[in-house]
């Protein structure tokens, strides 16, 4: 690791200015991509501002037909959240097979969505549910937040605060992890909102996608029978020694079907 | 650049100068000498590094020394009550076999009695496995680490640990 | 001796407090004062040439005490690390052996090969150093896919061995086989690979060293199986260190599985640089090092054929085997698929004519030497895949075919077509055993209630056999082998009347200090509290070979049970005369000496006590002190045989396998502690099944970079990957050492991997699968199937 200056403010303007004022800076919520990263030499930032303790990020709450988790909330706390589990157990689900426990003490809901690993859970949800991120400066809906290969819309020196998720009629998410690194090779989530029935790919491509054939279908059919003959193409998925594009392509249709089986349970 | 760092491990209180870029499992082995916590892999998942940060259970080599700042901390070497008084995690380690080498053991045991907790000490075996995902062991084909664990969950109980 | 805690007792391990309580110590826990710290710049290309090589700009940099190059050890007349096994090829010249310098000079060889060494005052600054310092390579062609190594225009590793070729061997008579197979009713051909496995002891390995200037000794600790041989190779090949002036200790070492007996180029290299330096210097691998750099096992492809009569009964077994030796050869790299792996193709079976012709390959990766099994694993896979691949040609029931195949327990001491001979077994009752263990007359309405589910579900046997003990001296020596492959032990008693045993073994992981303890226990008598069991250290333990080749108990263990018998036969003496009785009429028991047939005795601290203060001794005719020598040279090889059998489910969807059952029987002859020989072979199994379906070292073909370079990319066996095990032994003593042991150290890696692949094959036949490579992960199944579809539908 390259050594670095360490800052860690205990207010998101405070973080904000920092993040500001060092162009080179990097905000740290959890650590969990960032620490393995900076161990391995593949960053090298000038300072680290650390978001460890921010409290008015952490923290999990109902409002009206929403759940809105803060930022900084670790995975294992949105897994036994009671109020996660009662409106959106296919969330607590998700949370609670992210990585092993021990990162899931550490890791955040917005350390993961601000990252956007292409094999991260957390944009299946956020795009499933059709939740909106919101930042210290503005709310951006989940199909405008998550613009590629770890890209987002986020701003330099933006942080998110909170995410908003709307509670589902029926969700599910269904993961086939990598056999070694244990991420998303293919994740689906699978919910049908008041906003219509919305499915989500992660781990498959550059970036989470919607499957807009199933998503038609679904909606007017909400069973595993009806996306049965749906194909996903194999063009642009990912492809590695653990699973070529072909097989990513097929896994989504078999994930996506356990998914909508599993929300009708 | 260097910077204080103060934070409590088995009940002590300890600090010392670090970097930024120490990191927690850094700090336990160099600076304190407390050498129980190993290291052995660098992408954060064998867990043998594994120690208890303020009663959740973190892998000291993906935490900076600097974010513990204040914490408790407790490592393997601050489990037993005495050479001669394991605790019944460590006891049911011996008992059942459940290491060989002794590398991964450390974060082995932190991992278990963790797991033990946040179950309220009631397992079975499908659990425990699921649960040791982030603890690699090359020895025991985690056969005996499994059953000691669930041996361990009802004598934590009984032991009011 | 008590039943409680003597040979054949579940004892507790006497090592698991200190591991339990954190205050083990391993390599990287050694507090040095002063010290100083290594980072190694490895070449990132798996083929260069080296144009130019400047540590101007590093050698500036802050904290950094000393940078040194292979041109430094050129200068200093560093020798190359060596291969310390010559095979003789078929025409009886010896194996080519190309140099291998301990760091690069002008050419880099693989991804991970040594460019140069920074000692600094903290690791992180030795680390900023390194990526100061400026290499400009001439990037060469890769020699990467081995099965291509020998084509003509594969890119050449080294000129002093054209064409890639190590050595080109063979084993029986391949006329006589050719006559064999041109009668048979049958003949069964297979296509395989032995895949490519990276050890990942879970400490990676470490090295430090300390140079004292007043007595010109050198300590070097490392992660080592065998702190003789290091240090014998150090002294008499590579650094030219008188070896009574170079001490070198294995502390506690946290697993080894083979990657940890070679001597590598990063520990040469710090005890080297020590007196250099002038203060102690510590290096420990990083994982991703560790992937790149510890010597990997297994990777041959192979095709074999096996001609069998109508009747099911073997005629014989041709192979033919490319094996691949990485990028130089490493300690015992050309014994592995040769002695270690041909000598075992007769299985359990009374194959009358067996013919093997192994190739040895360069290729720009790194080394490959023994892990686990060495050899073994893939002998079994070859013969386990081919037998099951034949019942199921011939339809005859897998277990029927081995039985008719069986060598007969009456035919022991059996000599196999293959060199080796057998000393005993009977392999009948351990298949019964395992088939009532693992229900295999259930396993149909099992099969069908998961295909009910959608699942596929298949069932595989392993009949193995082993050759270990590794090994008496002067048959390994006709074989080449360049050091003897005895155990010595010490029994030093100290006036107090308790215990060390000093013993050449070394224990990291298997539990030496309790077994040994035990057979102390046992035969002498003494508290298992009183018992010190001291090894890894070569200035307080007497020369020994180390541990490897599930060597160590029946080895190292018939050299303590040696040493006792020196203790009991002295002991008489001194006993007669304080008795005053002859010595002929001395007995002991139970720590006693007694006089036969009278109530006169004296316990074995008395005489330990007299034998130090030996005021009333009998000094003209017995020396004083109680501390005794042994070593102990092995008849033969030790078999051990078992069968084992694989339950799994395939989820056809997924193409992901769940090991449903695992059932293993073995035969390892008596055995010490029970609880640790299971320990072992549930550790082997999950070895063995990790190579079946998970683990597999990729090398990108054109670059050779290292595509499964950490454990984001190599898949290690988790919890979660396994069901609990069946286990349950058979014991043949072993006729030919004291103890009647067989080794247990590497039997469930040999055996599983077969299991489970024939358990795939029995899964995926129904589907129209002809054959699936290791290691089968989901992805490989699922296009196995999808191949078998297709096929179908044209």
């Amino acid at each position: 690791m390259y050594d670095f200056t360490y800052h860690r403010p205990k207010s998101v303007a405070d973080a904000v200015k920092l993040l500001k004022d060092k162009p080179e800076a990097r905000a740290m919520s959890g650590g969990m991509t960032l620490i393995p990263t900076l161990k391995q030499r593949l960053a090298r930032p000038s300072d680290v501002v650390d978001l460890g303790a921010v409290k008015e990020l952490s923290g999990i709450k109902i409002e009206g037909a929403n759940v809105v988790i803060g930022g900084m909330t670790k995975h294992a706390d949105v897994a036994t959240s009671a109020d996660v589990k009662a409106a959106i157990p296919a969330l607590a689900h998700l949370a609670g097979h992210i990585g092993d426990p021990q990162v899931r003490n550490r890791g955040t809901i917005g350390g993961s969505v601000a990252n956007n690993d292409p094999a991260a859970d957390y944009p299946g949800a956020v795009v499933a549910l059709n939740a909106t991120v919101t930042t210290n400066s503005r709310k951006i809906p989940a199909d405008e937040f998550f613009k590629g290969l770890f890209e987002t819309a986020l701003a330099d020196g933006e942080l998110i605060t909170s995410i908003s998720f709307p509670k589902a009629e029926k969700a599910a998410y269904m993961k086939f992890p990598n056999p070694a690194s244990r991420y998303a090779m293919v994740g689906v989530f699978v919910a049908k909102t008041a906003s219509g029935v919305r499915v989500a790919v992660t781990g498959a491509g550059g970036c989470v996608f919607r499957v807009k054939a199933m998503e038609d279908a679904l909606a007017k059919n909400f069973s595993s029978a009806a996306i049965k003959d749906i194909n996903i193409p194999a063009d642009g998925l990912n492809s590695d020694i653990h699973g070529s594009a072909e097989y990513r392509a097929h896994l989504v249709g078999v994930m996506a079907r356990r998914a909508v089986d599993a929300a009708n349970k | 650049m260097s910077i204080s760092v103060a934070m409590t491990v088995n009940g002590k209180a300890v600090s010392g100068k670090v970097e930024a870029r120490t990191l927690l499992v850094q700090f336990l082995r160099e600076h304190l000498g407390m050498t129980g916590t190993h290291v052995g892999c660098d992408t954060s998942q064998c867990g043998a590094c594994v120690v208890d940060v303020d009663g959740k259970s973190v892998k000291s080599c993906t935490i900076l020394a600097v974010q513990a700042e204040g914490s408790k901390v407790i490592t393997i070497e601050g489990l037993a009550e005495s050479p001669d008084k394991l605790h019944p995690m460590q006891e049911a380690f011996r008992e059942n076999h459940a290491l060989q080498c002794g590398f991964c053991t450390p974060g082995m045991v932190m991992s278990a009695i963790d797991m033990v907790k946040r179950h309220n000490y009631q397992l079975d075996e499908a659990t425990v496995r699921r649960e040791l995902e982030g603890n690699l062991c090359r020895c025991t084909g985690y056969h005996n680490i499994v059953k000691a664990i669930l041996a361990a969950a009802p004598a934590m109980k009984s032991a009011g640990v | 001796m008590t039943a409680a805690t003597g040979i054949g007792a579940r004892v507790l391990r006497t090592e698991d407090k200190r591991f339990l309580t954190g205050t083990g110590r391993y390599v990287d826990d050694l507090p040095l004062a002063r010290a100083t710290y290594a980072y190694f710049l490895r070449s990132p290309h798996a083929h260069a040439k080296i144009k130019k090589l400047d540590i101007s700009a590093a050698a500036k940099m802050s904290g950094v005490v000393n940078i040194f190059t292979g041109k430094d050890l050129v200068d200093a007349k560093v020798g190359g690390l060596i291969c310390g096994w010559v095979v003789k090829d078929k025409h009886g010249e010896p194996h080519k052996a190309p140099p291998h310098p301990v760091m690069a000079v002008d050419t880099v060889r693989y991804v991970g090969d040594t460019v140069a060494m920074v000692v600094a005052n903290s690791y992180d600054e030795a680390k900023d150093a390194a990526e100061a310092i400026k290499v400009d390579y001439d990037v060469q062609p890769a020699n990467i896919d081995l099965a291509k190594s020998f084509d003509k225009g594969a890119p050449q590793v080294h000129p002093e061995a054209p064409g890639n070729l190590i050595y080109d061997w063979e084993i029986g008579v391949k006329a006589d086989v050719e006559a064999a197979f041109a009668k048979a009713a049958h003949v069964t051909k297979l296509d395989l690979i032995n895949n490519r496995l990276i050890p990942n002891a879970m400490e990676p390995r470490a090295a430090a060293a300390e140079y004292d200037k007043g007595t010109g000794n050198y300590t070097l600790w490392s992660t080592s199986q065998n702190p003789h041989v290091l240090r014998l190779i150090l002294s008499a090949f590579v650094l030219g260190i008188p070896e009574h002036k170079l001490r070198v200790v294995a502390p506690d070492v946290g697993g080894g599985f083979g990657s940890k007996i070679f001597c590598y180029a990063d520990e040469t290299m710090v005890c080297w640089a020590a007196s250099r330096v002038g203060r102690p210097i510590k290096w420990t691998a990083e994982r991703s090092e560790s992937f790149q750099t510890d010597c990997h096992g297994r990777d041959h492809v192979t095709h074999a054929e096996l001609a069998l009569d109508k009747d099911g009964k073997f005629l014989a077994l041709k192979v033919e085997t490319i094996a691949n030796m990485g990028a130089y050869l490493s300690t015992f790299s050309t014994a592995v698929p040769t002695y270690l792996y041909a000598t075992l193709l007769a299985g359990q079976y009374t194959t009358p004519l067996i013919y093997a012709n192994v190739k040895a390959a360069l290729t720009h990766t790194a080394p490959v030497d023994a892990y686990r099994g060495a050899g073994r694993p893939e002998a079994t896979f070859v013969v386990e895949s081919i037998v099951s691949k034949a019942a199921a040609e011939m339809k005859i029931d897998p277990a029927e075919l081995r039985r008719k195949n069986f060598i007969p327990s009456t035919a022991f001491p059996y000599q196999t077509p293959v060199a080796l001979q057998y000393d005993s077994g009977n392999y009948p009752p351990i298949i019964d055993e395992a088939m009532k263990m693992a229900d295999y007359k259930g396993f149909e309405a099992r099969r069908a209630e998961a295909k009910s589910r959608g699942k596929l579900r298949g069932i595989g046997f392993s009949s193995y056999i082993e050759a270990c003990g590794l090994a008496p001296s002067q048959v390994v020596g006709s074989l080449g082998a360049g050091v003897g492959q005895w155990e010595s032990a010490q029994i030093k008693f100290n006036p107090t009347g308790n215990v060390q045993v000093m013993t050449g073994a070394h224990s990291h992981g298997q539990s030496h200090e309790t077994t040994f303890a035990q057979i102390i226990h046992d035969k002498l008598g003494v508290p298992m509290d009183q018992i010190e069991i001291v090894h890894g250290d070569t200035a307080t333990t007497p020369f020994g070979m180390g541990s490897y080749g599930s060597r160590s108990l029946a080895v190292g263990g018939s050299a303590i049970v040696k040493a006792t018998e020196k203790i009991i036969a002295k002991g008489k003496k001194v006993a007669a005369h304080l008795m005053e009785a002859a010595v002929a009429d001395v007995e002991f028991e139970n720590g006693t000496f007694k006089v036969t047939g009278t109530d006169k005795n004296v316990p074995l601290a008395q005489v330990v006590f007299a034998a130090y203060v030996p005021h009333n001794y009998p000094l003209a005719e017995v020396e004083p002190g109680m501390d005794e020598n042994a070593f102990y040279d092995p008849a033969n090889f030790v078999y051990p045989a078992g069968t084992q059998i694989c339950e799994l489910e395939i989820d056809p969807d997924t193409g992901t396998t769940e090991i449903v059952n695992f059932t293993a029987i073995d035969d390892f002859g008596n055995i010490i502690n029970p609880m640790i020989v299971e320990g072992q072979v549930h550790g082997g199994i999950v070895q063995g099944v990790g190579q079946a379906l998970m683990e597999g070292a990729v090398y990108d073909k054109s670059t050779g970079q290292l595509i499964s370079g950490s454990y984001m990319d190599y898949t290690m066996p988790r919890a979660d990957n396994f069901p609990s095990f069946k286990l349950g032994y058979k014991v043949t003593p072993c006729p030919h050492n004291p103890l009647g042991v067989k080794g247990c150290g590497e039997a469930g890696a040999i055996a599983s991997p077969a299991a489970v692949m024939n358990a795939v094959h029995n899964a995926l036949a129904p589907v129209g699968v002809k054959h699936v490579e290791m290691p089968a992960t989901p992805l490989n199944v699922w296009q196995s199937i999808k191949g078998a579809q297709r096929q179908a539908a044209e």
